[in-house]
């Protein structure tokens, strides 16, 4: 019967309840969106360092991976002393630089291009086609598209420019193996892979057996602090940093959002509840009479509240249903938005949905729902029974 | 007189209006029997409501006792007074004050939900009880499709569902043009005749002279008790 009751409170009143459940869904919505926020960013780059099932990344001392321009020389030894250490099963080297493409006029299209060993790389996904051999490279759409080229096809590419005798440095001939997607490089951000030696000798003597970067894949079940802590003995030129401290770092650098998320997330919880705690209360003032003569025909406080907080937490429970489903869509829009920033990973995510992320939002939503009711409940379950008949008579 | 259902014990109740302190009941005591059909009367303000109200365990005296089948119902705690009033007795209001949202047979099941009534046996007694008021017909209908008259029959309905052992009334034809009262009084007078105890606070004369005993009140004070001429006759 309490559930009768409730629907026809809910129900005697429309346009009331459906203000109510759409304000809540707002509020809810913006709750969903600030939890997605603060855990998708984290979610997403520890996704992305994951991926390619890479353990360390081992940088110039004192910086982080592509952080400067800066490179490991004698990279050859380098690799042949990690390869010494039982733990490693592979070493992936890395060295990033710029090719230009140039152009019949003058004009060139310029590219980002990493150096790799095909056999071990963990910078693309091989879209189409095969991985690079001598005199060969891969490239993604952007730069495909640049250069109007497709798999199969040949073009120039040069490693640098000298603006004084305006050519191109040490211009070389290559075709194109594979198409593929690089997974730390933004969407629309051309660039290319090629074999490391091939790079190398495009950057002329200043690039010659160095890399950029080198990652680590350890042993199954290594300990990957004490291969950390020997590369830092072995190699005393790199900083070797594992995935965990990567993404912490992250983590600390996200830490701003987090507290963005939570602030806007606390708002919108309160809103939520104001609303509900003030419908309630306006619901309850307008049958003051109603719950006298209810506790005058002998029905419990106890009824008398459940009833009233169950529509608080039912005006929450569907505001929070429709606002999840509002949650998700506004998250998507945002995310398209977000994604477009210049030099972000086309696979991170700002707003990432977790089914925790919504059961904390739900669970929040309902304690609050729940909190909005208990003062009118109250208020509705104690009044004076016989002041409030003799007033309603009057 | 029979087994007294109910027993007043120099009873006196004040309340405030505004910062006025108003002496609604002044040092009442009666005792009312099982089967009895008492009217309330007396002019406005005289404490008539105020007494039915300590009646019914809506209300604790400041002075003197009420007891319900023995119990003194101003030291019972308001979950022993609101299960005294859902199981043993029944109100019946001037305004009727049912739940306009739910059917008649909704709100006659009421009472019986909260006492933990089953649905099949509470939905069979309260159509029984809407058949016992003249209102078979009409058990789907919501309050404000009914009349004046067929409400305060529902609210009649309502007030017998748990089978209390009395039944107050609150000017219960004080909304009601005449004919219709007359017949809210006839519907009091033959729930009287089948056994049970009524109290009924009145102005209308017809309903009051159904009564087979008389309270007047007046300034807070009972000051005559009388009972009805066919039954002092009988009791001769």
């Amino acid at each position: 019967m309490i559930g009768r009751l409730v629907v026809a409170s809910l129900t005697g009143h429309r346009a009331r309840t459906l203000l109510a459940v759409a304000g809540v869904a707002v509020s809810a919505a913006l709750l969903l969106d600030m939890v997605m926020l603060s855990s998708g960013m984290r979610e997403s780059f520890r996704s992305l360092l994951t991926s390619r099932g890479f353990d360390l990344r081992v940088a110039p001392k004192g910086t982080l991976p592509f952080d400067t321009e800066a490179t490991i020389a004698d990279a050859t030894a380098a690799m042949a002393a990690l390869r010494e250490s039982p733990d490693i099963v592979a070493v992936a080297p890395v060295l990033g630089g710029t090719i230009h493409l140039p152009r019949a006029g003058g004009a060139a299209v310029s590219s980002v291009a990493l150096g790799v060993d095909p056999r071990v790389q963990g910078d693309y996904v091989l879209l189409g086609g095969r991985e690079p051999r001598d005199d060969e490279m891969v490239a993604n759409d952007a730069l495909l598209a640049a250069a109007a080229r497709q798999v199969g096809d040949t073009l120039t590419i040069a490693g640098g420019y000298d603006p004084q005798l305006r050519r191109f440095l040490a211009p070389r001939v290559v075709r194109i193996s594979g198409r593929v997607r690089f997974v730390y490089l933004a969407r629309d951000q051309r660039a290319a892979a090629m074999p490391l030696a091939a790079l190398q000798a495009l950057g002329g003597p200043t690039r010659r057996d160095r890399v950029s970067l080198m990652m680590i894949r350890a042993r199954p079940g290594a300990d990957i602090e004490q291969v950390r802590a020997w590369i830092a003995r072995r190699l005393p030129k790199v900083t070797a940093i594992s995935t965990a401290t990567a993404i912490a770092q992250v983590e600390e650098r996200l830490s701003y959002f987090r507290q963005l998320a939570f602030i806007l997330g606390s708002v919108s919880l309160a809103v939520g509840v104001l609303l509900v705690g003030t419908l309630v209360t306006v619901s309850v003032n307008e049958r003051i009479g109603e719950f006298a003569v209810l506790r005058a025909i002998g029905i419990a406080r106890r009824t008398i509240t459940a009833q009233i907080m169950i529509e608080g937490a039912a005006l929450m429970f569907a505001g929070a249903f429709l606002g999840l489903a509002l949650g998700l869509v506004t998250a998507r829009y945002l995310n398209t938005i977000l994604a477009s920033f210049p030099g972000l990973p086309q696979s991170i995510d700002f707003f990432l949905f977790q089914p925790r992320a919504a059961w904390t939002a739900l669970g929040l939503l309902a304690a609050a729902g729940v909190a909005a009711g208990a003062w009118p409940a109250w208020r509705g379950a104690s009044l004076p029974i016989a002041r409030v008949l003799r007033e309603e008579a009057a | 007189m029979s087994e007294p259902v109910l027993r007043l014990d120099s009873v006196e109740r004040s309340y405030h209006m505004g910062s006025e302190e108003v002496r609604a009941v002044r040092g009442v005591s009666l005792e009312i029997g099982a089967g009895e059909y008492v009217a309330i009367v007396g002019p406005s303000g005289c404490g008539k409501s105020t007494l039915l109200n300590l009646l019914g365990a809506i209300d604790r005296p400041d002075r003197g006792h009420v007891y319900l089948d023995g119990r003194d119902v101003g030291a019972l705690g308001d979950g022993e007074a609101t299960a005294l009033r859902l199981r043993r007795i029944g109100f019946v209001f001037q305004r009727f004050h049912l739940l306009a949202a739910l059917s008649a047979r909704e709100n006659v099941e009421l009472p019986m939900s909260e006492a933990g009534v089953g649905r099949t046996e509470r939905a069979a007694r309260a159509r029984e009880l809407l058949a016992y008021v003249g209102l078979a017909a009409r058990e789907k209908h919501r309050p404000p499709q009914l009349s004046g008259g067929e409400q305060q029959r529902v609210a009649i309905a309502r007030a017998l569902a748990n089978r209390p052992a009395l039944v107050l009334a609150d000017e219960p034809t004080g909304e009601l043009d005449a004919r219709t009262g007359s017949e809210i009084a006839a519907l009091f007078r033959r729930l009287n005749d089948d056994g049970t105890t009524l109290v009924v606070v009145t102005h209308d004369e017809d309903l009051a002279s159904a009564a087979k005993r008389t309270i007047h009140m007046r300034d807070g004070l009972v000051v005559r008790d009388e009972l009805a001429a066919s039954v002092a006759a009988a009791q001769r």
